[in-house]
Parts: C-alpha cells; structure tokens; sequence
C-alpha cells in the first residue's frame, strides 16, 4: 500500500513539474542569500576580529558559503530535471540520476540541520570570545607604540562610538586600567607620583573614561574626569546622572548585534530545510507518477504517484534489512559459496 | 531636402520597431532610477536639514523626481507605440499621436539636461546654505533646553563624529562661541566670573572643543581642554600637534560629500538624457518611415525614414508661419508629400 498516494492525470503532471521547477528556482535564489549573508558574516566578524583578540572561530561563516554554493548548484540541477521531466526520452536518461539525487537532497538536508544548530550553539562561543577579547583590548588600550597593538585605541574608540556602549560590563571597567601611557604623563609631578606609588602594581589609576564613552545626547558637555567626584562639577550626581556617558557595557552590545545575525540567519536556514523537503518531496511525486504510467506511449494516460511504495513501516524495515546484509555480503557461508544479496 | 534620410525595408523597419520597444521599456527603468535618486536626495537633504539654513535647495530633488515620474509614464506610452507599429494597421491608431508624441518628448529631453545641470549647479547654493547653518548650529549647540533646539547639540556631536571634522571652518571656531551652558557653570566661582567679564557680550568663552572633535587615531588620550597651552599638558605643543583634534571644517566635510553624491546623479542623469535622446530619434525614423509606407500604400515596401523633411531653416521658417496663421482660422493649406525616395530626388535635383 503505496504510502501518501495521489492521482494524477496529464494536467495536474505538467502542472506539478512546472509548480516544482519554480520551487527549485526559488530554492536556487534562497541558496544565494544564504552565500552572501555568509560573506556578509565573515566581513563583519573581521571587522572587529580586534576586540576579539583575533581569536573568533570562522567556522559558521564558511560553513554558510559551503552550504549556500550547495544549495544553488543542487538546486539548479533539480531545476533543470523538473523541465527535462515531462519529455519521455530525457526522462529515460534521467531515471538513473533521481534517486541518487534525492538521497543527496536529503544528506543535505541533514547538513543544512546541522548549520542551523551551530547558528544558536555557536553563540555561546562568541560570547566568551569578547568577553576575554574586550578585556585585553581595555588593557592595551594605552600601547598606541607597541606592535601589534597600535590600533587596538582606534578599535575599541569606533567600537565604543558606533554601539554606544563603555568598558566590557560597564564603564567602571576603565576605573581599573591605566589606560594613559606613561609617554603621557609628568612623572615629576607630585599626583602624579602619588598616584602611581598608591597601589601595588604601580599604576596610574584614575576615575575617568576615555571620550569614546561620552554621551552624544547628553544635555550637558561631556563629563569625563572626576566621575565619581560630585563637588568637582557644578551641578553633578554621579549617582543619578544617567545621559553623561554610555551606561551600557560593550561585551553585552557587540553580542546582541552577532546574535541578532546568527539567529536570522538560523532561521533562514529552518525555511531553506522545509523548502529543500517539499522540493524532494514533489521530485518523488513527479518521478513515481512519470514511472507508473499505465500507457508509456499515451502521454494522456492516468499514473500514481506516491512518497514511499510501501507503507512507512515497512519501508524502514526494509531499510533496515538491507544494512544487515550488506554487513553480511562477503560472509563466507557454510556452503562455501558467498550469499547473493537479494533484491529489496 | 531631408535631414539625415535613411531608407527602410520591411524587415529593417519591423527590426527597428522591436528594438525600440525594447528600449523604450528600458528607458522605463532609467525613468524609475531617476525617480529613486531623486528621492534618495530628498532624503539626504532632509537629514542635514537643521544644519541647512537660508536657500531652499529642496527645488533640485523634487525637479528629479518629477521628470522621473515623466520619464516612466513617457517611456510606458512610447514602448506600447513601438510595440503596435510592427503591424501597420495597428500603426493607423497611433498615427496621430505620433507627432505630438516626438514633439513633447524632445521638449522632455530639454527637461532632463536642466536637470543634470542643476545637480551640477547645486555646488554654490549648498555652500552658502551650510555655512549659515552650521554658524547657527553652534552657537545655539548649548541650549538644550530651549524647545526646538534641544537636539542640536546632538545633532552637532554626531556630525564632527560621523564626518570627522570640528567647527565650522576650524576647531579654533569653538574658541569664540560659549558652548556650555550657563546652567552647568558655577557662578559662585571667582575664575568663571572673571571669564564671563572678560568680553564685551559677558559669554563664558574658553581654548576648548567639544569631545566630539576629539580624532580617534591620536595615540594619546584626547586633549580638550586647554588646547593653546602648552604648559598644561605634559610633552605637548599645540603648533605642531595634528592627530589630537580633526583638522578638517565641517562646510568643507559636508559640502566634498554632497559635491560627490551631486556628482554621481549629474552624471547617471546626463546617460539618461543621451539615452533618452537615441531613443527619440529611432522613434522619430520609425514614425516618418511608417507614415511614408502608408502614403505609397503597399506595406512590404522600401520607404524612407529622415528626422525633417526639410532643413533646419525651412522646418523652422514653415513652423514660425504655421504659429503666425494659427489666429487665421480655416485656411487651407496645401503641402506636397512625396510618394517615394525617387520623386523626392528628382524634386530636390530640380
């Protein structure tokens, strides 16, 4: 009992392999999208690798290339068996390709399942990544003459400016780093010496952020030193004073961004699976009902078409069969003679 | 004797016809980029409009837009004329039209030079517009809390960020403005009291800048305050020093963006009107090539196609007389059209 059969007539055929040629041109312009979002990816983790520490995995970029080139090049060869379909001879040339290519549409399937969950799981990843990444960044920031790290001021500067955010958790982060070089600083000012000598690594620690954190919507002029010093601004409560600078921390703004991206695109990947299944899924219709017709040379005549032959369970029994024996094929058996594999 | 004649067999007028529908369907989407470049424009306007003042220069987009709606519908029409005129029955429903049609479409063309030149003509309008307007946007950058104001200094702040520039010509152009607010300087002080007299207009003037004029690619930490004295800070001297603040004014830095965004649409909208003006004249020999097979009567002939059918001089002599005869009402006129390329010949030989 064949399983999901349906009846078709020579309209509702042609109709079906023009409707699946579309689907499998929609699918070919799906696959691009996720080419480019791939490489649309990768250019944005690059542009900040910086703050990273150079050392954010690439993996779910190149997997989307990988995956969206697949896609297009599958797709499109799907496309054309569709309009090859309905003539008879290109049909009799084509009927040993489909079912290969059906068992590859499905391998990919499994593959593009894979890429969505790497697309939710792998966030966890870049979070820690720009945790530790944002954390040596705020250390070197003051390094402007070592090599290497000569624009890591200039990275985290933009980075602070373009996703309004100040520090790794928040701005008291700055608090903790020198950030000013000691090219910068009078050693032989007494505060100066005073500051420095006050904590045991010897560093020049102040209240103060650099302007990148300044508030553009903040209705005074920027308040940058003395943060936690009321009486050192008129008018000032630090406690209370919201708009001066970004409250935000950086760690938290650079990752909603990524997971923003990665989680659209994992959704586009959960539509381009349902999409490649119906595509398999009208490929198999349209193959067994071109198969079962009843008169080969009367294109008019009524066929069947159906997703499985027999009915699931049998077919996965079937399945499972068949693995047994292939394990079995070169047994030699007690007649001396290896078993032939028959038939499923 | 006819500008530029060239003769015509059917399949070369027949050819012609469905290039030309082709291109007038083309010349539709040229339309349609105008139209979105205009907008585009509009757009970009908009967003600097508080930092625009004076000279309206809204005339430019909206003059874009316009003949990028014209564009579409002229083009729509021309393509469905093309289309029909491979059949000369169908040819007969547009006869006409035809003319009427060439004339206002040369008068369109005319419409789009204007304005690819406007784009181009923008330049000096724009600077004097945005010098205003950034003169008055600093000096009204500390009054956030005066209603229509309030987000001028935001605005401001994201302009020298975004644009990489400081003041208007300079940084030194903050130095003679007050941009704190009185609200935020205590006057119980004795220096910010001594400030305040120090100049005629009793303005809080100080040698500082905005942080938002602070440049990102200097290696120490930015210098705001105090920036003409050198003893203030440690290894520092305000002559020589380039990397601290942007040096760049921001007429200048807004004016080179608009210049090149005005650029690239005077250029795209000049390609259209080239475009355009081909595709008039393939239309043009169409339709004399058509309306010369119609008077010969037999539609699988030669005929001639030409832009006038006589010269300039005579075209125009005869076009200022019909103008001068339109008062006088019902008189009859009677011009000889040639049968074919050969009686014409002989004519002109004469």
């Amino acid at each position: 009992m064949p399983f999901m059969s349906v009846k078709f007539n020579l309209q509702k055929r042609v109709k079906l392999a023009q409707g699946l040629w579309m689907f499998y041109w929609l699918s070919v312009i799906v696959g691009i999208s996720i080419f480019s979002l791939g490489i649309f990816f990768k250019i944005e983790l690059r542009k900040r690798s910086e703050v990273m520490d150079n050392s954010e995995s690439h993996l779910v970029p190149n997997l989307l290339i990988l995956v969206g080139m697949l896609a297009c090049g599958l797709n499109a060869f799907g496309g054309k068996m569709c309009h090859d379909a309905l003539d008879p001879i290109k049909f009799s040339k084509m009927k040993p390709m489909l079912k290969p290519f059906m068992l590859l549409s499905c391998g990919f399937s499994m593959l593009l399942l894979l890429v969505a969950l790497l697309c939710f799981l792998m966030q966890f990843s870049i979070y820690l990544t720009l945790a530790e990444g944002l954390k040596n960044t705020i250390r070197f920031y003051k390094d402007t003459d070592t090599p290497g790290r000569c624009f890591m001021k200039r990275t985290l500067d933009i980075t602070q400016i373009e996703f309004r955010c100040c520090g790794n958790n928040n701005f008291r982060d700055w608090f903790e780093v020198q950030w000013i070089s000691n090219r910068y600083l009078d050693m032989s000012n007494d505060v100066v010496k005073d500051r420095v000598l006050s904590n045991v690594e010897g560093k020049y620690l102040m209240d103060s952020v650099p302007f990148s954190c300044c508030n553009p919507g903040s209705p005074r002029p920027c308040i940058q030193h003395h943060l936690t010093n009321n009486s050192a601004h008129y008018d000032y409560d630090h406690r209370t004073e919201e708009l001066n600078i970004w409250t935000r921390g950086c760690r938290e703004a650079v990752f909603s961004y990524y997971s923003s991206i990665m989680t659209s695109i994992g959704v586009l990947i959960i539509i381009t699976i349902i999409l490649e299944s119906m595509d398999v899924a009208g490929l198999k219709y349209l193959s067994t009902s071109l198969e079962t017709m009843t008169d080969p040379e009367n294109p008019e005549c009524e066929s069947e078409g159906w997703l499985l032959e027999k009915g699931f369970k049998e077919t996965f029994a079937d399945v499972l069969t068949k693995l047994k024996t292939l394990g079995r094929a070169n047994q030699v058996q007690e007649g001396g003679d290896a078993p032939e594999v028959s038939p499923p | 004797m006819a500008v530029l004649k060239v003769t015509f067999t059917k399949t070369k007028r027949d050819k012609l016809a469905q290039v030309l529908w082709i291109l007038n369907w083309i010349s539709v989407v040229t339309g349609a980029i105008l139209f979105s470049l205009g907008i585009f424009l509009k757009v970009e306007i908009n967003k600097r409009g508080e930092l625009m003042a004076g000279r309206d220069i809204q005339y430019v987009p909206n003059m874009l837009i316009a003949v990028g709606l014209i564009a579409c519908a002229i083009n729509f029409l021309g393509g469905k004329i093309c289309y029909d005129c491979v059949d000369s029955t169908k040819f007969l429903r547009w006869k006409l039209i035809m003319l009427p049609y060439i004339v206002c479409t040369f008068f369109f063309t005319f419409c789009v030079l204007v304005g690819a030149l406007m784009c181009y003509g923008m330049h000096w309008e724009l600077e004097e517009s945005l010098d205003m307007g950034l003169t008055q946007a600093m000096r009204f950058y500390k009054d956030t809390d005066t209603p229509g104001r309030c987000f001028l200094k935001h605005t401001v702040d994201m302009l020298q960020i975004e644009f990489q520039c400081c003041g208007n010509n300079g940084y030194k152009d903050w130095f003679q403005i007050q941009w704190i607010s009185n609200r935020y300087l205590d006057m119980s002080k004795k220096e910010v009291v001594d400030r305040l007299r120090s100049n005629v207009e009793g303005k809080y003037l100080t040698d500082g800048v905005p942080y938002s004029c602070c440049n990102i690619n200097s290696p120490r930490p930015c210098i705001q305050q105090q920036i003409t004295n050198n003893s203030a800070h440690f290894n520092y001297e305000h002559q020589t020093e380039e990397l601290n603040l942007w040096m760049k004014g921001c007429r200048q830095a807004l004016l080179e963006s608009f210049t090149h965004i005005m650029r690239s649409i005077g250029f795209t909208v000049l390609i259209t009107w080239l475009f355009e003006l081909s595709v008039l004249t393939g239309v043009r020999y169409l339709q004399t090539s058509l309306e010369n097979v119609l008077r010969q009567g037999d539609p699988n002939s030669d005929s001639c196609g030409w832009l006038l059918e006589n010269s300039l001089m005579e075209t125009a002599r005869t076009n200022m007389s019909i103008i001068k005869s339109l008062g006088k009402s019902n008189q009859i006129n009677t011009e000889y059209h040639p049968t074919n390329c050969r009686f014409f010949y002989e004519n002109v030989s004469k």
